[in-house]
């Protein structure tokens, strides 16, 4: 039996959407549908099953036909998949999004002064809000950035942090992805596919673009040129086809219409960087790099890397070619960092942070270790520089033995970990075997910083496909829908 | 447009055009087999392994050895010659640089790749409908090509690597041919068959009836295989079709780099262009056909230096 938490009965297709303590989206606590999924909720209410079940068969095709397809390491076979996308929008009022959009803008703005602080004077060390020992022992701070101008000071070009929202109703923010964030594709792919999946509804509800996501992008990256390059030449550096988000690299050159290349089209003589074209060399004056610092350039940082380009480093120091992302922007999404963000965002701009943190637990601070050490089936343990799901431990869903294990892990490296509160995140309306059920969503707004501050309104919301399941990223079995922000 | 993507365009379509006249070259000689009878197979499969270029270690009293020969030159994907490895290249070249083709032909290249992986090795007689997919998935792609792809560097350097693979497998097709049956000033019943195969691995018996009726004499048939100026799978057509998209190529950049390979290429076409058989075929058409082959490789030595692996400092002083 069905039912909300005050006990109606939901008709079809929601027969099975069951509530819990988490925050629904959809249904507001007191049992009624909130006003910006009115329309949805109706019109799923007025489609035949099979109607639903046929949209969801002409999205997956268009998807397939489209190759909107990411790669999952280690299995030989098969390693291209289709992303899986649900049918249904996840809906936030101009309010929500209003209040999200001013929590990034001031966000980034605070991370980008830290980080020319960080890797000039220091001042923030020097005041002793952020411990200088975890900056340094931060595998991601880069000490070959010291000093080095920064075009406009923008490290940061490109973030997409993961926004959750906790059983309150109130987001917060999970994560900063400050290195080469990806998944922007997949937002404006559903969006496409969605406006001709459901062009009723989309009209009824108004819903703000975010098809210029591309031409923001462009112009981002445009402000970005040296000095004195009035037509400059913009490259999207890709590892190439095996890397998981390749498909993501040649949607977006190809938006924007910027060569795609890698590492070995490029060549660095004197300091500058061109490509190789069938029309000899031309020069390259901005990079939009989708490869890890590591791998950047073998001279500068790991010789063994032959993704990148030997050189690249020099020509970036002498300020003859501008990359986005920042080289070093990684010291600041270390996990560890993150819980000094609300202390940063204090510091730089005198003010309370919008949008808050997850409470954290450095497990470097003893007091901090002990408390969850004791109680390690309540806390998600992670390591510090992973990302996408990767070594993470998640305590009410563990076992004795993953614990036991983790509990060494943190004891042996204890800079290397954190702790958060294992928690609830809200839930949204999904097709699910024919009937619409909640699953579990967090949200990834894309926020541009060049001359300005854009972000397009949603994002992308990632959602855990398996019933009760908290994990959200691609490679573990999550999948995607479109966020649409009302007028 | 980048240098490696114009190398993937260009052995993408190199590949395909193996693919293809590999299948041609193989359903022939199945037919030619039927028609012998069983103790003269080893001698057909050997002399179509050195047709179409392939060092065969076997030793010929393997049994059963067409078996073994057929797997390696069809499905074998670790035998880089055979039709299967060719398609696999072909359509990784082509992954690689998925965003410059159009989705058309991506697709298209995609379907034949799977196609092809689906297919089982078995026996040789049952590879009849295989061999004819492969023909056919590449005339489908080429059209697709023409009609998709703006007519660019990059359709120039897909025209490139066609042409120059075919009249290197041509070539050695004719060579082969002409060492085994030039004895012959007359066809005999037996040889008219190979005649036959030997236009037919070119797609040339009907055009060749219509320009000589069907009175097929060796000389002939070289010229038109050799020297015909208008049929699609003769050398000298090829190499007009090389020199044709090398100078449009050429003409998007500065000439003192192009002007190399553009050279090599125009004194082929000239050679072929000027040819005369009874002179070739006088002082020898092996010899000429190497030259020929010579000539190719040396298009594709100049063809990198010039486009795709130039030294920088060359570059630089532009």
């Amino acid at each position: 039996m069905a039912s909300t938490a005050t006990g109606h009965t939901l008709p079809a297709p929601f027969q099975r959407y069951e509530l819990d303590d988490a925050h629904d989206e959809m249904i507001a606590s007191s049992g009624s549908v909130r006003p910006q999924y009115e329309h949805l909720y109706r019109a799923l209410q007025d489609l035949p099953q099979d109607e639903l079940h046929r949209r969801q068969q002409v999205a997956d095709l268009s998807f397939l036909h489209q190759g909107i397809t990411f790669t999952v390491y280690g299995r030989d076979e098969g390693t291209e998949r289709i992303f899986p996308n649900d049918l249904l929008p996840r809906i936030l009022t101009n309010e929500e999004w209003a209040r999200i959009e001013r929590g990034l803008t001031q966000r980034i703005t605070a991370l980008n002064l830290f980080l020319k602080d960080l890797y000039h004077e220091g001042r923030i060390l020097n005041d002793g809000i952020v411990p200088r020992e975890i900056v340094y022992s931060c595998k991601h701070f880069r000490r070959q950035m010291r000093g080095l101008h920064v075009r406009k000071d923008a490290y940061v070009t490109v973030v997409g942090s993961d926004l959750i929202r906790m059983p309150s109703g109130e987001f917060v923010v999970l994560e900063d992805n400050l290195r080469v964030p990806s998944g922007v594709s997949y937002m404006l792919a559903s969006r496409e596919v969605m406006k001709r999946i459901f062009p009723d509804l989309f009209r009824k509800c108004g819903v703000q673009p975010i098809e210029h996501y591309a031409q923001a992008l462009l112009a981002t990256l445009r402000a970005l040129a040296p000095q004195g390059s009035t037509e400059p030449t913009i490259a999207l550096l890709t590892p190439g086809v095996y890397n998981s988000a390749y498909f993501e690299h040649a949607f977006l050159a190809r938006q924007m219409g910027i060569e795609l290349v890698e590492g070995r089209d490029l060549v660095v003589h004197d300091n500058f960087v061109y490509m190789r074209t069938t029309a000899g060399l031309r020069r390259v004056d901005v990079i939009y790099r989708r490869i890890d610092d590591d791998f950047i350039d073998p001279l500068a940082f790991r010789s063994d890397s032959s993704l990148g380009v030997p050189g690249l480093f020099n020509a970036y120091r002498a300020g003859n070619v501008s990359m986005a992302n920042a080289l070093g922007t990684g010291v600041a999404d270390d996990k560890a960092i993150y819980a000094y963000v609300p202390a940063i965002i204090r510091y730089y701009l005198g003010e309370d942070p919008v949008l808050n943190n997850v409470e954290t637990y450095l497990m470097s601070d003893p007091l901090h270790r002990q408390h969850v050490l004791s109680a390690l089936e309540k806390y998600v343990v992670k390591a510090v520089g992973e990302s996408g799901g990767y070594g993470m431990l998640i305590g009410p869903q563990s076992t004795a033995g993953e614990r036991e294990e983790f509990r060494r892990r943190v004891e042996a490296d204890p800079r290397n970990y954190i702790a958060q509160p294992t928690i609830r995140l809200s839930r949204a309306p999904c097709i699910i075997d024919g009937q619409v059920q909640p699953r579990h969503v967090d949200l990834r707004p894309y926020i541009l910083f060049g001359e300005k501050i854009t972000i397009v309104p949603g994002g992308l919301t990632r959602v855990a496909l398996k019933k009760g399941s908290l994990v959200v990223n691609s490679s573990q079995g999550g999948g995607s829908k479109d966020t649409w922000v009302l007028y | 447009m980048l240098s490696r993507v114009a190398d993937s365009l260009y052995w993408m379509s190199r590949y395909l055009e193996r693919a293809e006249h590999t299948a041609r070259v193989i359903n022939v000689h199945l037919d030619l087999m039927l028609e012998h009878g069983t103790d003269s197979d080893d001698r057909i499969w050997a002399r179509m392994l050195r047709a179409l270029g392939i060092e065969s270690g076997d030793e010929p009293s393997q049994r059963p050895l067409s078996y073994v020969l057929a797997h390696s030159v069809i499905h074998d994907p670790a035998s880089p010659s055979s039709i299967v490895a060719c398609v696999m290249a072909a359509r990784e070249n082509a992954r690689q640089v998925r965003e410059q083709i159009s989705s058309e032909m991506w697709e298209q290249l995609n379907r034949l790749f799977h196609e092809v992986k689906r297919a089982r090795p078995e026996e040789v007689w049952k590879s009849r409908e295989f061999l004819a997919a492969i023909k056919e998935g590449s005339h489908l792609f080429q059209g697709i090509t023409d009609s998709t792809m703006t007519h660019a560097a990059g359709w120039q350097f897909i025209q490139v690597g066609r042409s120059l693979e075919r009249a290197v497998m041509v070539s050695m097709l004719v060579a082969v041919h002409f060492d085994e049956f030039r004895q012959s000033p007359e066809a005999s019943a037996a040889d008219y068959l190979e005649w036959i195969g030997l236009l037919r691995s070119c797609t040339a018996f009907e055009s060749y009836c219509k320009a000589y009726t069907a009175d097929l004499q060796p000389v002939r048939v070289a010229e038109f295989l050799v020297l015909h100026p208008n049929f699609p799978h003769s050398i000298r057509f090829s190499t007009d079709a090389l020199e044709r998209a090398l100078k449009e190529i050429g003409a998007e950049v500065p000439e003192r780099r192009s002007s190399r390979v553009e050279r090599i290429a125009g004194r082929m076409r000239a050679t072929l262009g000027f040819g005369q058989i009874d002179e070739i075929m006088s002082g020898g058409l092996h010899s000429y056909l190497e030259t020929v082959r010579r000539q190719c490789g040396q298009v594709h030595g100049a063809l990198y230096q010039t486009y795709i692996t130039y030294p920088i400092e060359a570059a630089l002083g532009a």
